[in-house]
């Protein structure tokens, strides 16, 4: 809702935008409490809103035109002007974040902005994304909405070079919502299978487009649809996250492994070897069960993609796959040199990565990453494995 | 943190295209210095033969080939951070290299130009 307030408003009225969906939803709250809920939800509030929005213009055309007419005559003109073409960027959403990620601030600020105010992200939830603090990611979003404010910019038609300029960052903030949905770590949900189609849509959009048809964009879109794939089988009935050893390849959607294979090698016109381009790679071999040489694939690609860009998770997955290659002792040096021990993920690995030949210490380990997950289905997984284990060294 | 180049140095041209399984060691090695965000600089490789290396002395005397005064000559190069030289000589010793073919690895601290 905000998104599509805010190609009324211009993007320097986010606040505004905010405030008004906001109201909104306050007044249904009260509204069918006592009314019931109307029979078509969506465009209650869209009326409302709509109404909202008409009063605020009403009030801002008198302080405009009495007061400020001087200041900023142009303001009402752009937004009557403003339209998207089918050439350019037809969907809300996906214009608001091609107008968010504006190279004004910088590329972090751009998906903390895109993540929270289109994504509808909780500052905890892009900290996590990030793997940074909920106080950095506060200061930043700050900053960035002040930066905007002052570049007094509003949604307009991007020029192409804008639209490819910005797509970079783009992918990177629906690849980000893309992961938050599928590694959720907050609200204790493992999946949020919202989040995931949304920027499976989004994503699609782009590719649906010329302009933004790239070749990272289906590499992108490979990478969703190989990982959303395994969706079903990664959760059990109970909500539990079900590991990939153990799960059900019959629940793995195969429709989706053809369609990341079909965006796949839509990635491969032209040289360009992007992230997208191995982690879709990456996943493309997770989702075949059995070849010998498997992992030695898997573990070349993520050397690569290391090279590329570094990043704690990259690190980690990487060396569980140095396991699965090299074996557990040597990937045990490698994964202690990671220094990476505010992790969760990183006691994980070890906790895995011992479980064969220590088992206090792979209990040691667990036990840290129970302490430092916010997850509660995580908390009863790992809980589950220490209990295994115990009863492993009884006997 | 302070920079240091490592710089490879191999005894005999014949060492220097590696077999797909040297290569494959080769990148574990650098893949496992960017696991710990110490990489800098992935660097090159720098070709050794006739046609891809000169080297230029006084007077305007050019020689074919890499230079091989101490008859090791350089094969390329990578940049990593670390806290001491001492860490930097650690991930040298750990490289495949030396178990494979031989060779060198110098380490140097890297003062930038501003």
């Amino acid at each position: 809702m905000t998104a599509v307030l805010c190609r009324h408003f211009g993007l320097n009225h986010i606040e505004i935008a905010e405030d008004i969906a906001s109201d909104t939803f306050l007044r249904a709250s009260e509204h069918w409490a006592i009314n019931g809920i109307p029979k078509n939800p969506t465009a209650w509030l869209y009326t409302v809103a709509k109404n909202k929005t008409k009063d605020y213009f009403k009030h801002v055309s008198v302080f405009e035109t009495q007061i400020k007419e001087a200041i900023k005559p142009k303001e009402t003109e752009a937004e009557i002007d403003f339209e998207f073409s089918e050439q350019h960027i037809f969907d809300s959403q996906l214009a608001m974040i091609f107008a968010v990620c504006n190279p004004a601030n910088s590329i972090e600020a751009q998906i903390c902005l895109a993540l929270q105010i289109l994504c509808g992200f909780s500052m905890e939830e892009i900290a996590n994304a990030f793997l940074t603090k909920t106080e950095t990611i506060k200061k930043r979003l700050h900053r960035a909405r002040a930066n905007l404010r002052n570049d007094n910019f509003q949604i307009k038609i991007l020029s192409e070079t804008e639209i490819k300029s910005r797509l970079d960052t783009v992918l990177k903030t629906l690849y980000l919502l893309f992961n938050e949905g599928y590694f959720s770590k907050t609200n204790n949900h493992l999946i949020r299978k919202d989040l995931c189609s949304e920027a499976i849509r989004l994503t699609l959009l782009l590719t649906e487009n010329p302009l933004t048809n790239q070749p990272q964009t289906n590499a992108l879109l490979a990478v969703m649809c190989f990982q959303s794939s395994r969706l079903e089988a990664r959760t059990d009935d109970k909500g539990e996250v079900v590991l990939f050893d153990e799960q059900d390849k019959k629940l793995w959607d195969k429709s989706l492994i053809e369609r990341g294979n079909y965006y796949l090698v839509n990635a491969f016109i032209g040289n360009e070897v992007s992230k997208y381009h191995l982690e879709a790679g990456i996943a493309y071999w997770h989702t075949t069960p059995t070849d010998k040489n498997k992992w030695q694939h898997i573990l070349q690609l993520y050397n690569q993609l290391i090279l590329i860009e570094y990043s704690p998770i990259t690190a980690l997955n990487r060396t569980f796959a140095f396991a699965k290659v090299y074996g557990n002792k040597k990937a045990i040096i490698e994964a202690e040199k990671l220094n990476l021990t505010g992790s969760d993920y990183y006691h994980e690995l070890l906790g895995y990565l011992y479980s064969e030949t220590n088992i206090a210490k792979a209990i040691e380990h667990y036990e840290q990453a129970i302490r430092q997950t916010k997850s509660k289905t995580e908390k009863q997984t790992l809980t589950k494995e220490i209990e295994r284990l115990k009863k492993v060294s009884q006997t | 943190m302070k920079e240091f180049a490592l710089i490879f140095r191999l005894k005999d041209i014949a060492d220097f295209k590696p077999t797909p399984e040297q290569m494959q060691e080769r990148m574990n090695w650098l893949a496992g210095i960017a696991s710990q965000n110490k990489l800098v600089d992935k660097g090159n490789t720098l070709l050794p033969s006739a046609e891809s290396a000169k080297t230029v002395k006084p007077n305007n005397v050019v020689t074919d080939g890499a230079y091989t005064e101490i008859k090791e000559f350089i094969s390329g190069y990578i940049v990593v951070k670390t806290d001491t030289i001492d860490e930097a000589v650690e991930m040298a010793k750990a490289n495949p290299i030396f178990d494979q073919v031989g060779g060198s690895i110098e380490v140097r601290e890297v003062l930038k130009r501003d």
